[in-house]
């Protein structure tokens, strides 16, 4: 069972009900549940919109773009139905908040897609999971089926006249289906392979029709929006990013686990303070601040707040809040070389920059840790990575190009002393190809 | 497009995949689900579940084919009856992951996607499986098992030998 952290600094909204036993409906009920759901039938669909617009609530899988701002953009009339897509694909190295907001709140995941599904006119949501989180399926299926018994879902909820359903969905491993085009076409039955943009979903979505996806995490942080109003949850974060979110601290630090802080929490702070520290009372190499596509940052550039703005200032991104901490004995190389095996695996295939650029950059990278490497090979990892970016229909490619970039750009001499049969100087592993 | 007259399926099973066909726009985004759920029955997708879920769902053998390739969880050939996934992405490798993977081998004589003689372990080095926070972790089929230690993955290897440990399915 994963284990649940605290620390004062921690501000609870979406992590207010976990370890309370949430997941039991009437427990729920007790806990403010499905209240949002109701205020919301009642104010209607602009209001929703509104008060989206006042949090400042950006998308919590990675990318910030502003919920409300999305929800808009969905056309109010539409020959085909409209759908609510969770993303619940969880699969960013680094990145496990997901797994806790399942496991502990899953009405509030429900109560989100009811609301999302108000705002624009959706009578149907799809909750999609990764295929490993079973457990938590069964735990959502179970919410969604209570939910259906008390008529808070199927016709006439809450006897408003409204009606509206959820599908829980199971994907079956697969990286890509977290990106999402490839996540509609996956509940389409299909191989997850991107598409194209222009169109975006909120025109042509789902099934062809508008849809609105959102990160699994936004999802529950709505309803508690709408109870607390947008401008005082805008209020607790930083300028343009509201409220709160919850990070994932891991790697080695002493109380690794995922904490929710306000936007624009500083992160050395959060390393330091929050998770205690480096693990040992070891010297800090590097941070991956926002999950393996990020790019790293040095010890002196870790005083920087943790927002999309800032951390975009700081030359690198805030991700989907999985800050994965790095101490001094650990080889970078041997790191980057598991973040683009890892990248290399998961590449579907589809657009040849990111198939053929992951795999190469591998290559070049497993050769260079190995000892096999020549003075050249750096300048080709970086002309590679280079070239990878922006070529592709989804951000795969850059989501690995990022990362190497950032490694090989900050640590250099570190790849350096891998080069013309030098041995690794952390040595650990003969062997590491990744999964 | 049809439930078929004669079911490779348990009852059980059958049941779920004549609903779930049901209840999307589609019929065809029934079908990640029904292999995973066939692929749990069966042990692994044999080429009666590919020609029995391509009836249901109302698609080509091949169109089957084409999905199933491309999902890692998916498998062609049976696993051990537990399948042990140990997680070596960062989070997992910074705190051990390798080591529980070396562990994992030498205790069970096998290497990556290797079975057991006796039919019972299976092992397989796998991406994140979203328990960074928890690290190092594997998954047992679909239990978690997390903040391991080679002590600890030994106890949960006899809870499996000894038929006590956790089936989630």
């Amino acid at each position: 069972m994963p284990r649940l952290v605290s620390h004062p600094d921690e501000v609870k909204i979406i992590s207010r009900r976990f370890g309370q036993g949430a997941e039991n409906l009437d427990k729920y009920l007790e806990l403010d549940g499905y209240k949002a759901t109701q205020l919301a039938l009642e104010k209607g669909a602009d209001w929703i919109i509104a008060e989206m617009k006042a949090s400042g609530l950006r998308g919590r899988g990675g990318a910030g773009f502003p919920t409300g701002m999305k929800w808009s953009f969905v056309p109010k009339q539409s020959d085909r139905p409209k759908y609510v897509l969770v993303n619940g694909d969880e699969s960013e190295p680094g990145t496990c908040k997901d797994h806790l907001i399942f496991l502990h709140d899953p009405h509030a995941v429900i109560e989100g897609t009811i609301i999302a599904g108000l705002a624009i006119g959706a009578k149907m949501g799809f909750i999609y999971l990764r295929g490993e989180y079973r457990y938590l399926l069964k735990i959502m299926e179970k919410a969604v089926a209570d939910a259906y018994a008390r008529g808070f879902l199927g016709k006439n909820i809450f006897g408003s006249g409204v009606d509206f359903d959820v599908v829980t969905q199971t994907g079956a491993g697969a990286y890509e289906v977290g990106e999402e085009s490839a996540l509609m076409e996956s509940l389409e039955g299909k191989r997850g392979v991107p598409r194209i943009k222009p169109p975006f979903p909120a025109v042509v979505g789902l099934y062809g029709g508008p849809t609105v996806i959102n990160n699994a995490e936004t999802i529950a942080t709505v309803p508690h929006i709408l109870l607390m109003g947008g401008e005082p949850y805008a209020k607790i974060g930083s300028e343009r990013n509201g409220g709160t979110r919850l990070f994932g601290i891991s790697g080695h630090v002493e109380r690794p686990g995922v904490y929710e802080l306000p936007m624009g929490y500083n992160l050395k702070k959060a390393i330091y303070e929050v998770a205690g520290g480096v693990r040992g009372g070891r010297g800090l190499k590097a941070v991956v601040p926002g999950g393996s596509s990020t790019p790293v940052l040095r010890p002196e550039e870790i005083d920087v707040g943790l927002d999309f703005d800032q951390m975009g200032k700081a030359g690198t991104m805030l991700g989907s809040g999985g800050i994965v901490v790095i101490d001094d004995q650990t080889c970078i190389v041997e790191f980057a070389l598991r973040t683009i095996a890892f990248y290399q695996h998961e590449s579907c295939g589809w657009c040849i920059p990111c198939r053929e650029g992951t795999d190469w950059l591998k290559k070049t990278i497993g050769r260079v840790h190995a000892g096999g490497g020549v003075d050249k090979d750096l300048d080709n990892i970086r002309y590679l990575a280079e070239n990878m970016m922006g070529r592709t229909f989804c951000p795969l490619g850059d989501a690995a190009a990022m990362p190497t970039l950032g490694f090989i750009k900050k640590f250099r001499s570190e790849f350096e002393d891998h080069l013309n049969g030098k041995p690794c100087p952390y040595a650990r592993h003969e062997e590491l190809v990744g999964a | 497009m049809s439930t078929p007259a004669t079911t490779i399926f348990s009852p059980e099973t059958a049941a779920r995949f004549d609903r779930l066909v049901t209840l999307y726009p589609v019929r065809r985004s029934a079908l990640i689900p029904m292999l995973l759920y066939a692929q749990d029955e069966v042990g692994y997708i044999s080429d009666e579940v590919v020609k029995e879920v391509a009836q249901r769902i109302g698609i080509t053998e091949l169109d089957v084919r084409n999905v199933l390739s491309y999902y890692s969880m998916l498998r062609t050939k049976p696993a051990g009856k537990y399948n042990i996934q140990v997680c070596t992405n960062i989070s997992c490798m910074l705190r051990g992951g390798y080591e529980i993977l070396e562990h994992c081998k030498q205790r069970l004589g096998i290497g990556h996607k290797e079975v057991t003689p006796d039919g019972q372990f299976s092992l397989e080095e796998v991406e994140c499986i979203g328990a960074c926070c928890w690290a190092p972790a594997i998954q047992v089929n679909y239990d978690f098992y997390d903040e391991l230690t080679p002590e600890k993955m030994d106890a949960v290897l006899e809870e499996y030998k000894t038929g006590r440990g956790k089936e989630t399915r």
